[in-house]
């Protein structure tokens, strides 16, 4: 059954570091990313989760052990081939700012060679997913968005050639708070749909319990532990915990005061 | 007589000078940019040949036009003729602003959309040609424009080795002591910078915003 245990994994991290001039900024860090599973990254600034990130697309490379996508280590595919096969969305988006929302979509495809029809049949159908009117954002340009619909785009663009992983570092990070839940509510939906492998980085622990099939918590450059969402509520862990009760005194701050009265 | 009938008088030998001057910027200028952008490029990739190169430039920079010209004319190939010569000495002076300028722009761009070009799986070369230099673009033209006005000036010192161009007449000028034909240099020289400096400007703001 070894077969179809390794076909169940889509990542894996083996005991991969990362350092930066000797300073580890990851530690010895296992993890294995089951397809289909939106496995949030939890931490604060620094703690090693953007950095976790970029080793799946090669971005970065381990300075040990390994980091296996789809059974293969990143330093064995090459690398433009495996970045094709893993959208990417960042805070801000990153889109290219000379290119109209069409263009920044059809990125991957046009990389990828498809023909003009299927490209344009292809944006037209991402946009409208994201929740964009094509007729009316297609040739617009990314200064011509708001933050919310330039965020969109970004989501819009990384599943352009229908890559069977997402990598989506804060994300949504700097959209208020109104924008950011209706895109979450969203993105919840489509994922339900696409059921792509996604690692999903966040310091926000209401996104992760709301996101995550299950979280991974870093702390300075080391995994503090895997959960659920509900383990993660439960969660007796000091560093958990310390998130958990975080959480509960910012949501309801009466609330927790009394239970720590009790 | 009036300097505008005396500039009438010489109209024929101004429009000479200035198409003379006007070609040796322009080649000067293109050779510049031919070196100075992928020697840019070069220094954003290689950071530790940002000394060497900008160092080689800046020392160019430093040395005085006229003895520039002086020192360049031994040299086999470059000193047989006069222009071919000042073309050089020209497009070297011309070279570091353009150099910094590639190297600022390429720097310049949010690293969220080089990660992001990277992350999409574009090659080295699509990032370069299709990102960083459409991007960049408008902090190049800015040091085109710069070096552009530059040359125009430092190109009416080449009339000294006998390249031709409006300098000419600020040396004659000087010979004869008659401010009127120095004027007839220095005004259209003062014209084309200007030309230059206004023209280029438009292409920059028109290329900072899409659109």
């Amino acid at each position: 059954m070894n077969a179809t245990q390794a076909a169940e994994i889509c990542i894996e991290f083996r005991d991969a570091e990362f350092r930066i001039g000797g300073r580890p900024v990851l530690k010895s860090f296992s993890l294995a990313v089951n397809r289909g599973e939106t496995l949030v990254l939890l931490g604060r600034s620094g703690s090693g989760k953007t950095t976790a990130l970029k080793l799946v697309n090669r971005l970065l490379e381990p300075s040990a052990g390994e980091v296996r996508v789809e059974g293969r280590s990143t330093l064995e595919w090459d690398p433009i081939r495996l970045r094709r096969r893993i959208g990417y969305v960042i805070q801000e988006a990153g889109l290219f700012p000379h290119f109209t929302v069409e263009r920044n979509v059809a990125l991957v495809p046009q990389l990828e060679n498809w023909p003009r029809e299927r490209i344009s049949e292809r944006v037209h159908e991402l946009l409208r997913i994201a929740g964009l009117d094509p007729e009316q954002f297609a040739r617009r340009y990314p200064h011509e968005l708001s933050g919310g619909q330039r965020q969109r785009v970004g989501v819009a663009r990384a599943l352009g050639a229908d890559p069977p992983i997402l990598l989506m570092d804060e994300p949504f990070g700097a959209l208020d708070v109104l924008t950011r839940a209706e895109i979450q509510r969203e993105f919840l939906e489509l994922q339900r749909q696409l059921r792509k492998t996604v690692i999903f980085v966040t310091h926000d622990v209401r996104e992760a319990l709301l996101m995550g099939t299950r979280i991974a918590l870093l702390e300075t450059g080391e995994l503090a532990g895997v959960y659920t969402p509900q383990e993660f509520l439960r969660a007796t862990e000091p560093i958990a915990a310390a998130y958990v009760s975080a959480f509960r005194a910012d949501v309801m701050p009466q609330t927790s005061a009394k239970r720590g009265g009790q | 007589m009036s300097l505008v009938h005396f500039f009438l008088e010489h109209r024929e030998e101004i429009l000479q000078s200035s198409i003379e001057h006007v070609w040796l910027v322009a080649i000067s200028m293109l050779l510049a940019i031919l070196a100075g952008v992928p020697l840019g490029i070069a220094i954003t990739r290689k950071p530790w040949l940002s000394k060497p190169i900008l160092g080689g430039a800046n020392v160019a920079e430093t040395i005085p036009s006229l003895a520039l010209f002086g020192f360049l004319l031994p040299v086999p190939w470059l000193g047989a003729r006069a222009d071919r010569l000042a073309i050089v000495a020209l497009a070297l002076y011309a070279l570091l602003p353009i150099i910094r300028n590639t190297v600022a722009g390429i720097q310049g761009i949010d690293p969220g959309v080089r990660d992001a070009a990277r992350a999409m799986g574009m090659t080295g070369r699509q990032i370069l040609l299709r990102v960083e230099l459409p991007l960049s673009l408008p902090v190049l033209l800015a040091g085109i424009r710069v070096a552009t006005v530059w040359t125009v000036g430092i190109a009416t010192i080449a009339a000294a080795i006998g390249a031709g161009g409006l300098g000419e007449f600020i040396f004659r000028g000087l010979a004869m002591v008659d401010n009127r034909v120095i004027l007839e240099g220095a005004i259209p020289a003062a014209i084309l910078a200007l030309a230059a400096d206004i023209g280029i400007g438009m292409l920059e703001r028109r290329l900072r915003h899409p659109r």
